[in-house]
């Protein structure tokens, strides 16, 4: 038994039972958000599946790579996305290096 | 060349090749144990039970299971092997009521339409009735599969067809994976056939729509957003031109059945179809004004009923006995794959309904 069942996502609107206002707030705000607006809802989709992948979520995963299929986006774009959220992450450890050799010249240099 | 993608069910002998296998599967499992409403129940809810017919505007003709394509996801079952073609008797019959009927479209549709032999002197006639929107269904590859069809493209512009052609997706490797190795190229010669005649330019009275299906199991997305998609690509990759693209649910039934349960996507499909009920799209899904005739003349309220077999539930049930108004009080026969054209922005051979 995993701790996450994919038929967990079908529940997700069930949050709003426990508290009304807010998950009927935060849905409101998703929807709008994945609205087409300065971007495209083809490019936000994209975003999304590749913070999906950051933040490796596996309903994200699920969701935005049948929401990339439905608006015809090819397993090219996305493998593309999910190396920009990949480049991001190991970019973002390896800046870190800066401060390790900031630290080393300061106690050894 | 074009290469087969598969057998039909029919050819593979499967047990799915049996249209009350498909009901009887679709009415089981989930909907049997209450897991998912029923289609009945959904639209009893919304008080729209039973389904009734509003007057009728197109009437759907299909000449033929024939097809020189055998895609993954074909709910006719069509392939080379099916030998179920309509003959010239009972297209006069369909002749007759052509010419009598008060819908606006005659939809042509197959298998590939063009591969019935009696497929030009069945158009040249029924052209002869006035319909104002004559749509032929036409695979593309065909125009391109033998020289005998080469001319095709001329014939419709002759009797000013609007043609219909079906295109999975602007690259060649989803396209060719649910239709075939081959076909995209074969497609877009033939699209670019039909450009050169003046099908799809911009501002032409010669129209050419064309109809996307998903490759796999999952829903279209919005028809309007793909649509500039397509354009963008074909017109930036190849030059060619087409007016409107009709995104297409594919329904559980048939080979498309096949699929969903062989890829164990079945219940996840449904659920998506089920969750995606959308009741705006139910007052104007396609069999509230359409009749689909089939190959053999018998009356269904949709395609889709046709390959289930489930013919209207009318006293009027042949072409042969044809008679609108005694039609047009029936109500309309439903099952759970009819929540394919409720779902999202819902779907019809016309493509969005809501």
């Amino acid at each position: 038994m995993s701790y996450y069942d994919p038929k967990d996502l079908r529940k997700f609107g069930n949050i709003t039972e426990w508290s009304e206002e807010l998950g009927t707030k935060f849905f409101d705000y998703y929807g709008k958000v994945f609205e087409e607006g300065a971007l495209t809802a083809r490019e936000k989709s994209l975003i999304a599946l590749a913070v999906a992948h950051t933040e490796m979520c596996p309903y994200c995963i699920d969701a935005y790579t049948k929401d990339g299929l439905q608006r015809g986006i090819t397993k090219e774009e996305m493998m593309e996305a999910v190396h920009v959220g990949a480049a991001i992450k190991s970019g973002a450890t390896l800046v870190h290096g800066v401060m390790m050799m900031n630290k080393v010249n300061k106690l050894d240099g | 060349m074009t290469q087969l993608k598969t057998q039909s069910l029919h050819k593979r002998e499967s047990d799915l090749a049996q249209a009350n296998k498909q009901v009887e599967f679709l009415s089981n499992g989930i909907f049997a144990q209450g897991e998912l409403p029923k289609f009945s129940n959904k639209i009893e809810a919304l008080g729209q039970f039973p389904l009734q017919p509003k007057p009728l505007e197109i009437l759907q003709i299909n000449i033929g299971y024939m097809c020189n394509q055998v895609c993954e996801h074909c709910h006719v079952d069509a392939g080379p092997d099916r030998k179920e073609i309509m003959t010239r008797e009972t297209m006069q019959q369909c002749l007759d009521v052509i010419r009598t009927t008060n819908a606006h479209t005659l939809d042509l549709t197959g298998g590939a339409p063009e591969m019935n032999p009696n497929f030009r002197w069945f158009v040249e006639e029924a052209s002869k009735a006035g319909i104002k929107d004559f749509i032929v269904r036409s695979n593309l590859t065909i125009i391109v599969s033998n020289k005998k069809y080469y001319d095709l493209p001329e014939f419709f512009k002759k009797f000013n067809i609007h043609v219909v052609s079906s295109m999975p997706h602007w690259t060649k490797g989803k396209t060719d994976k649910q239709r075939g190795n081959g076909v995209f190229d074969a497609s877009i010669k033939a699209l670019k056939m039909l450009n050169e005649v003046g099908y799809g330019i911009p501002g032409s009275a010669l129209k050419l729509d064309l109809v996307y299906n998903p490759s796999g199991a999952f829903l279209p997305g919005d028809q309007s957003g793909l649509e500039k998609d397509f354009k963008k690509a074909l017109l930036e990759d190849f030059g060619i031109h087409f007016h409107n693209l009709f995104a297409i649910t594919n329904l559980p039934i048939s080979r498309f059945l096949d699929y969903l349960i062989a890829s164990d996507n079945y219940e996840d499909y449904m659920y998506s179809l089920v969750e995606a009920f959308n009741p705006s799209a139910v007052a104007n899904v396609m069999c509230t004004n359409t009749l689909s005739v089939s190959w053999d003349g018998w009356l269904y309220d949709c395609d889709f009923n046709q390959m289930l077999e489930l013919k209207v539930a009318s006293k009027v049930k042949h072409i042969s006995a044809y008679n609108e108004a005694v039609l047009n009080n029936r109500n309309i026969v439903i099952s759970q794959h009819c929540y394919g054209c409720t779902a999202g922005a819902g779907s019809s051979c016309q493509g969005s309904v809501a």
